[in-house]
């Protein structure tokens, strides 16, 4: 492992294609769905606050702003185990680039 | 107080200590003291998150404001949980990849120094501070409540019991302290919740029509609005709570716990689980309460609705789980306070003191002597802070302490982890403008103006209607580490390159710091 090696050239590991390519398809994929969740999570106070579409009811006597809220709560879940999906690809791609790189110096 | 009271406060003191007991034997090096050697897997730091998580005003704080303003006290517990996605998307894994004690580690493996990590040391404590007080405060007027002692009497308490486990257990003792109460909480959490279902024939459409009639306010309790009118307010408020979580130093600490990016992942997970169950669960406390308690009542006991919980397990199992509540209360307040004088001690003892006094070059003898210091200085100036400050509002205090979190921290972090050209002056602009705006918008806001003697800390007119700032000053941190940064040159872009390789491949956990 590059761990127990005294120096890491991290300047060629940033140079390499593989490197950019993870980084770019990671930030794409976390800005993505951070964008997604705060836009759905901010759209609860603007709904409630400026118009009342979420005060009428939903289910029985169970008005719409719960039936969002627990969407809400849904989503939490889902995306937090599709982030660990996504995330353990990413653990290959870095792992093949911290390769590379060790076949490269040694 | 009854005997079985007794018996369950002494069986969660007696256990904690039996935890502190057996932890400082494993604790001797900085390393254990700050964050258990990060030998943590990622289930028990996930319990631990919860067990940090949840404090005091979640479990009385939020019941108490469902009780009494049905849908509006549930924006609390949403905003609470979403902030889990913020920290696992975009911090859990860098921060684990590039820190090793502090928050002031991570932003200094790009920035080393020292007005960088003293700035980053200062947020921290102010964060702690408030927070600290919050939870004192809260502890104190429950238990005063609970054990019919002076309220003086019960902040030293619950200060000295913290220090105890802080002092002699470190982040081992703490950590375990954290995982018991978790389980404990979820245990009574999930019993009360049973008990209210039952009531309502375990059927959720029954409860929604029979909570109509069930309080003064009849349908408008199921929807938002009965407390918060301001659009703008609410809308500030809700930032504070979803983008504060990634910022608190406390919950950033947990991250160097354990061994690496992959195991905080996990115990991110773990922590989204509990944590959400867990609000889920807030509605039938709330909605219990309300019902079979009522609001009268509710407000008797305590005009902020912290007793809302309490009182409704008295109500629906009698004494002996009223008892267990309330010794649950006791146990979430002590696991709370720990981690906070720990990551307050982090920031004390090893950046002020060890990086920037002493250079790095300390012992590992000297290391942990500075850092048992520093959890009593924290711990101490908590206490005095908390004892003059009983009148203030606990749930006020708390989501200002995530609105500094958010304007101070977030900024920083975000940009250290993922802009290339910010540098120095940017990340010092940005701490500083985050925590002094903070500071300035809230000493202008009703919270601590009301023309109503006694209603706030002075009386006159608030300059601005804005109780919780973050809307404003976020957005400040923000701009001020882009205007820092673009206002002075630009730094050596190699090192953003190297933060940029350890963050995303975990590369070199072990060498981080300089």
């Amino acid at each position: 492992m590059a761990k127990n090696s005294p120096v890491v050239d991290y300047e060629k590991i940033a140079q390499l294609e593989s490197f950019k390519e993870l980084t770019k398809k990671k930030n794409a994929f976390l800005w993505t769905l951070t964008a997604v969740f705060l836009v759905a999570y901010m759209l609860l106070p603007v709904l409630t606050s400026y118009t009342d579409i979420l005060h009428k009811k939903a289910i029985g006597d169970i008005t719409w702003v719960w039936i969002y809220s627990a969407g809400l709560f849904i989503m939490t879940w889902g995306l937090a185990h599709l982030y660990v999906a996504k995330a353990s690809n990413f653990d290959r791609d870095a792992k093949a680039i911290i390769d590379e790189y060790e076949r490269s110096v040694s | 107080m009854s005997v079985t009271a007794i018996s369950f406060f002494v069986a969660i003191v007696g256990l904690t200590l039996v935890i502190t007991w057996w932890a400082s034997k494993r604790t001797s090096s900085a390393s254990d003291f700050y964050t258990a050697g990060g030998g943590l897997t990622g289930w028990q730091n996930g319990l631990a998150i919860a067990g940090d998580y949840l404090s005091a005003a979640s479990f009385l704080g939020i019941a108490g404001s469902i009780a009494l303003f049905g849908f509006d006290g549930f924006f609390f517990s949403i905003g609470y949980l979403v902030a889990y996605l913020v920290v696992l998307y975009i911090v859990a894994e860098p921060l684990r990849n590039l820190g090793k004690f502090t928050l002031a580690d991570m932003i200094t493996a790009r920035f080393d120094k020292a007005k960088v990590r003293g700035v980053a040391a200062l947020s921290t404590i102010t964060i702690v501070l408030f927070y600290m007080i919050a939870q004192l405060v809260g502890a104190g007027a429950l238990i005063q409540l609970l054990l019919g002692i002076p309220y003086w009497v019960a902040v030293l308490l619950v200060g000295f019991m913290m220090t105890i486990y802080v002092l002699f257990g470190g982040m081992t003792a703490t950590s375990w302290v954290q995982i018991i109460k978790a389980c404990l909480l979820m245990l009574g959490t999930v019993i009360i919740s049973f008990l209210v279902l039952a009531k309502f024939d375990f059927n959720i459409l029954t409860m929604f029509s029979e909570m109509k009639t069930a309080t003064a306010n009849g349908e408008a309790y199921l929807n938002p609005g009965l407390k918060y009118t301001n659009g703008l307010d609410t809308i500030s408020m809700l930032v504070a709570l979803v983008l504060g979580t990634a910022g608190l130093p406390h919950i950033l600490m947990r991250f160097f716990t354990v061994k690496d990016a992959k195991t905080a992942r996990s115990s991110v997970i773990w922590a989204t689980w509990i944590v959400g169950i867990f609000y889920i669960l807030t509605i039938f406390l709330g909605f219990g309460a309300a019902a079979f308690v009522g609001l009268d009542d509710i407000v008797a006991a305590n005009a902020a609705g912290n007793m809302a919980a309490p009182l409704l397990a008295e109500a629906l199992g009698g004494d002996i789980l009223f008892s267990f509540v309330c010794a649950v209360a006791f146990a979430t307040i002590l696991a709370v306070v720990a981690g906070l004088v720990l990551s307050g001690a982090s920031a004390l003892s090893h950046d002020i003191y060890g990086q920037i006094i002493k250079k790095g070059k300390v012992t590992e003898k000297e290391q942990v002597m500075a850092a048992r210091i520093g959890s009593i200085a924290i711990a101490v100036v908590s206490i005095i802070l908390a004892l003059g400050a009983q009148t203030l509002n606990v749930a006020f205090l708390v989501s200002f302490a995530f609105c500094i979190a958010a304007s101070a921290n977030l900024p920083v972090i975000l940009y250290t982890i993922y802009w290339k050209r910010f540098n120095t002056a940017g990340a010092i602009s940005a701490m500083l403008t985050g925590l002094i705006s903070a500071l300035v918008i809230v000493s202008m806001s009703p919270n601590v103006w009301n023309p109503v003697e006694g209603k706030a800390i002075f009386v006159g007119e608030p300059l601005i209607m804005l109780t919780n700032p973050a809307i404003i000053s976020v957005p400040l941190g923000f701009l001020a580490g882009w205007l820092g940064s673009y206002l002075s040159p630009s730094e050596d872009p190699a090192i953003f390159r190297e933060v940029e390789v350890k963050a995303q491949t975990g590369i070199s956990v072990q060498d981080v710091s300089h």
